[in-house]
């Protein structure tokens, strides 16, 4: 497929979660990953090198076209929407659940200090977590971990994307910002 | 003990959701002191994060039931420093503030890890992708306020409804390869993964045959029944969907 780029190039455009190269090559109905690759990196450097508006991301194990932060405002403006933006415990309670799942709400309770029924059930409504399974232990506690949505929704790859526990101590030499 | 706090930086007091309980509290006196974690003057932490407690019943604040654990953790920590060490007094593990050092130390770092997640590149705030533009989608984010339970009976009248819209031929159709309900569940769980919620209708377009539609329909009742799904219908429009657990 001499035009394989303009191909891959359309997929990006209409599809509305992030692609994966896996199905790239069943909708294309080739097998050869590496060619999917490079033309997904050529794209990347070419929306780089033109200065466009977006930009290829590599989200939840996919790519997707993404618009560049720092026009994030314009698109706030005419979307005319402002999203409800996550509390400082709600974020909490999600990093727990990131680095240390499958976790138990009484693990995240224990670590954060307070009762978190309110947070886990407004972030299995917004799928940013969900529901793993239950422990066998009495009274068969429910397990959660983290969704592909919360990858989209913080721009991470996978989860090995999220700086280690040492980067998380370099970058706590500044103390947090408890300006809330 | 008023004044005293009064000459000092006030205490900002989060309600609510902004809650951020005890953990937070230590967090905020060792910042304020510019304390290292490692080794905490705990009379002078004891002190002060009991000060604040009196100053919240003060303000008629109600003190949640996790703050008075934590008082009673310090204080009993302050109560083992002042007991003379009888055997071996070296060794990190026999310093009685290890029990709040600890988790001191992995609650800082959830903070950090929160910070971290603040600084990404969000979407649908710094960045967006294109919009769904799914007719099925108008009445999702309307709240549930407008969304009922439905019953099986409705549920029924809906299936019923979908059995008449396929066509004659198809519904004389014998057909031997029919996927198995187990299947179709984990099919519809993926949907559901991907999309949050999906209308009932939407789950029978693809179904061709009245063995698949059947098929389907046990899958979503077999769901409900083990509370993987929550099947809901928009007051107004009437479109029955189908919610993730």
């Amino acid at each position: 497929m001499d035009n394989l780029k303009a191909i891959v190039e359309s997929l990006l455009f209409v599809s509305d979660t992030s692609l994966t190269i896996d199905k790239i090559k069943t909708v294309l109905e080739i097998e050869d990953r590496k060619a999917i690759h490079n033309v997904l990196t050529t794209l990347a450097e070419e929306y780089e090198s033109q200065k466009r508006g977006f930009f290829l991301a590599e989200v939840a194990g996919g790519y997707q076209l993404r618009t560049r932060p720092e026009y994030g405002q314009w698109i706030r403006r005419l979307k005319q929407t402002r999203p409800a933006r996550l509390s400082r415990a709600a974020l909490e309670t999600l990093a727990v659940i990131a680095y240390k799942q499958p976790v138990l709400r009484s693990d995240i309770e224990h670590l954060r200090g307070v009762d978190c029924g309110g947070i886990l059930r407004m972030l299995l409504e917004r799928r940013l977590i969900r529901v793993l399974g239950r422990k066998d232990l009495p009274g068969r506690p429910i397990i959660y971990g983290t969704t592909k949505r919360f990858l989209e929704l913080f721009d991470l790859k996978d989860l090995g994307d999220l700086p280690t526990p040492k980067d998380l101590q370099a970058l706590g030499e500044a103390w947090p910002n408890d300006s809330t | 003990m008023v004044e005293q706090i009064q000459d000092q930086t006030p205490y900002y007091v989060h309600l609510g959701d902004l809650f951020d309980g005890p953990m937070d509290l230590l967090v905020h006196l060792v910042k304020k002191n510019e304390l290292d974690i490692y080794d905490i003057p705990i009379a002078l932490i004891t002190k002060q994060y009991l000060e604040y407690l009196k100053l919240m019943k003060a303000l008629n604040i109600d003190i949640a039931g996790e703050f008075l654990l934590m008082a009673a953790t310090l204080v009993h920590i302050k109560s083992r420093m002042l007991l003379p060490t009888q055997d071996e007094p070296e060794g990190e593990e026999d310093d009685p503030r290890m029990e709040i050092v600890r988790p001191l130390a992995e609650y800082l770092q959830l903070k950090y890890a929160a910070e971290d997640l603040v600084k990404r590149n969000q979407l649908d705030w710094d960045v967006f992708v294109r919009e769904h533009c799914d007719d099925d989608t108008e009445f999702v984010d309307e709240g549930s306020e407008n969304l009922v339970q439905v019953s099986l009976f409705e549920l029924i009248d809906a299936f019923q409804e979908i059995i008449k819209q396929v066509s004659p031929e198809h519904f004389l159709n014998i057909t031997v390869d029919t996927i198995s309900v187990k299947s179709r569940i984990s099919q519809i769980a993926d949907i559901l993964e991907q999309r949050g919620s999906v209308t009932f209708q939407k789950l029978f377009e693809t179904q061709a045959t009245k063995g698949d539609i059947i098929v389907t329909f046990l899958a979503i009742l077999e769901m409900a029944r083990s509370q993987v799904i929550r099947i809901m219908q928009h007051v107004s429009s009437g479109i029955i969907r189908i919610f993730h657990g």
